[in-house]
């Protein structure tokens, strides 16, 4: 095995494109396991974390920029308020020492349908931002997911920022397991408001072979929304429609059953959680005018 | 691959470590630091918690080449370094308030409980056992190590002796 440790990012791209099936590290929280366990044996780790650009993040426009190596704990810290959803799912993720090093770009390099970045994601309408020494792309995190651990990343791609519109609406995210650090989502669910475009999007995670959007249930809220004036009164919300919203997301998961849990316990849950999230969302949204 | 990196103050180099190989495994292995624990080697348990540049981080998911040029500080490295006595105030406290059984989580907890007390002299309980919530022990039921955290918070904040 070869340990690659470029310097730059496009040194990082020339020994990705010269060798693409060297597997990119960051953290590690994913890809040592398998190392430590034998599941998986690259014929050179591409370390990441020289790259100091890589590992901060930055506005562009109205976008935040997140840079692939940023890890949890610094998110959180320094996140929290400008993306509060992104800050709220990384808090659940494994424990404190996890965090210091787990980053974004790992989660969507492992693309595992229960990474906990991914509702947030794609409740926010994120863009990954890619490039391979051919050149630099982006995918809109709606195109991103393919399968199981399974992305849009071309072999000789690496996986450079996340691009997050900023201060959009509220953006809550809850998930299910067992304890309150530790755990793979049983299931997970993101809601984000946006109030400007008058759109609702979401996010569920851990229970379809990748994380998916519910979208029946997206434009149910936003016509109920809309028809209602809700968004300018920023009336109460009709219990019976926050229930509509949660069955609709239910409908939307094709969950399986396994060791974490049942397909129909997933459902039932993520009605709830889409429920209780969109409380939470709406209520920010009425007290945040 | 060759593999230079200081480790509790100290500057090390260590020849023939394997490029897949994590930085548990040089410490215990390769430097003789059998302190750090390896108990899952998946990051669950936190036995193997040290810091590396002043971040606590699971050794067994840190690749050893990641290590490289860092500042690594294991259980080995923490006495004396408050000053005064020999042993972290942490590590007296452990000691004394009996949250030491079979001993197995017992450096990747203090480690953790370290950083914390660094950061947050005074926590509170709920801080105390999400800054902990890495860290599995299967024998104390974490009532000793909570009191452990506390007195040690205590004894930091009077001084040394
Ligand atoms: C104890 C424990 C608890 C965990 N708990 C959770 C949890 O609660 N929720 C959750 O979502 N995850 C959890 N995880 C999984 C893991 O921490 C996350 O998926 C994390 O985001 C991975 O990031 P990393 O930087 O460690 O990735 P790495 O392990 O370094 O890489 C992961 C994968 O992505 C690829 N990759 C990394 N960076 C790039 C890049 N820039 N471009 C292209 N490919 C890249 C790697 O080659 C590898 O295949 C947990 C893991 C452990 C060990
Ligand atoms: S041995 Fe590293 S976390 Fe268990
Ligand atoms: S004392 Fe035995 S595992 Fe904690």
């Amino acid at each position: 095995m070869e340990f690659l440790r470029p310097a730059s990012w496009p040194e990082a791209l020339a020994a990705k494109a010269e060798q693409p099936s060297a597997a990119p590290l960051a953290g590690g929280t994913d890809l040592m396991v398998e190392l430590n366990f034998d599941r998986r044996r690259p014929e050179a780790l591409l370390d990441l974390n020289s790259i100091g650009e890589l590992a901060g993040w930055a506005t562009d426009g109205d976008q935040l920029v997140l840079g692939a190596t940023l890890p949890y704990a610094r998110v959180i810290v320094e996140l929290g308020d400008r993306l509060p959803g992104l800050a709220m799912a990384a808090r659940t993720i494994g424990s404190p020492q996890i965090r210091n090093r787990a980053s974004i770009g790992g989660n969507l390099g492992s693309a595992s349908p229960a990474g906990d970045c991914h509702p947030v994601l794609l409740a926010l309408n994120a863009t990954v931002e890619v490039a391979s020494a051919r050149g630099s792309r982006l995918i809109g995190v709606d195109e991103f997911y393919l399968g199981p651990k399974r992305s849009a990343l071309a072999p000789d791609e690496l996986i450079r920022a996340v691009r997050i519109p900023a201060g959009t609406g509220p953006c809550q995210f809850a998930k299910v397991g067992t304890r309150n650090a530790m755990v793979i989502a049983v299931c997970s669910f993101a809601i984000a408001l946006h109030p400007a475009a008058g759109s609702v999007r979401t996010g569920i995670g851990s229970a379809a072979p990748t994380p998916v959007r519910a979208a029946d249930a997206e434009s149910f809220l936003a016509g109920e929304l809309a028809s209602g004036g809700q968004w300018e009164s920023r009336g109460e919300l009709d219990p019976t429609v926050a229930a509509r919203f949660g069955e609709l997301v239910a409908r939307a998961a094709a969950p399986i059953d396994d060791v974490r849990g049942t397909a129909r316990y997933r459902r039932h849950a993520l009605a709830v959680l889409a429920r209780r999230t969109l409380t939470w969302a709406w209520q920010e949204y009425r007290t945040c005018a | 691959m060759r593999l230079n990196t200081t480790v509790n103050g100290e500057a090390r180099q260590v020849d023939d470590v394997w490029e897949g190989e994590s930085l548990l495994y040089v410490l215990r292995e390769r430097m003789g630091l059998p302190g750090s624990k390896n108990a899952c080697e998946q990051g669950e348990c936190g036995s193997c918690t040290v810091y590396l540049d002043g971040v606590t981080v699971c050794a067994c998911l840190v690749a050893a080449g990641q290590a490289e040029g860092r500042d690594v500080r294991t259980i080995e490295g923490l006495a004396g370094l408050a000053g005064g006595t020999d042993l972290d105030p942490i590590q007296q406290a452990f000691i004394d308030a009996g949250a030491v059984q079979c001993g197995f989580c017992t450096p990747g907890l203090i480690v953790a409980a370290h950083e914390l007390l660094a950061r947050r002299p005074d926590p509170q309980v709920a801080e105390i056992r999400e800054a902990l919530a890495g860290n599995l022990c299967r024998c104390t039921g974490y009532q000793q190590i909570l009191e452990a955290v506390q007195a040690a918070a205590r004894a930091r904040q009077a001084g040394p002796a």
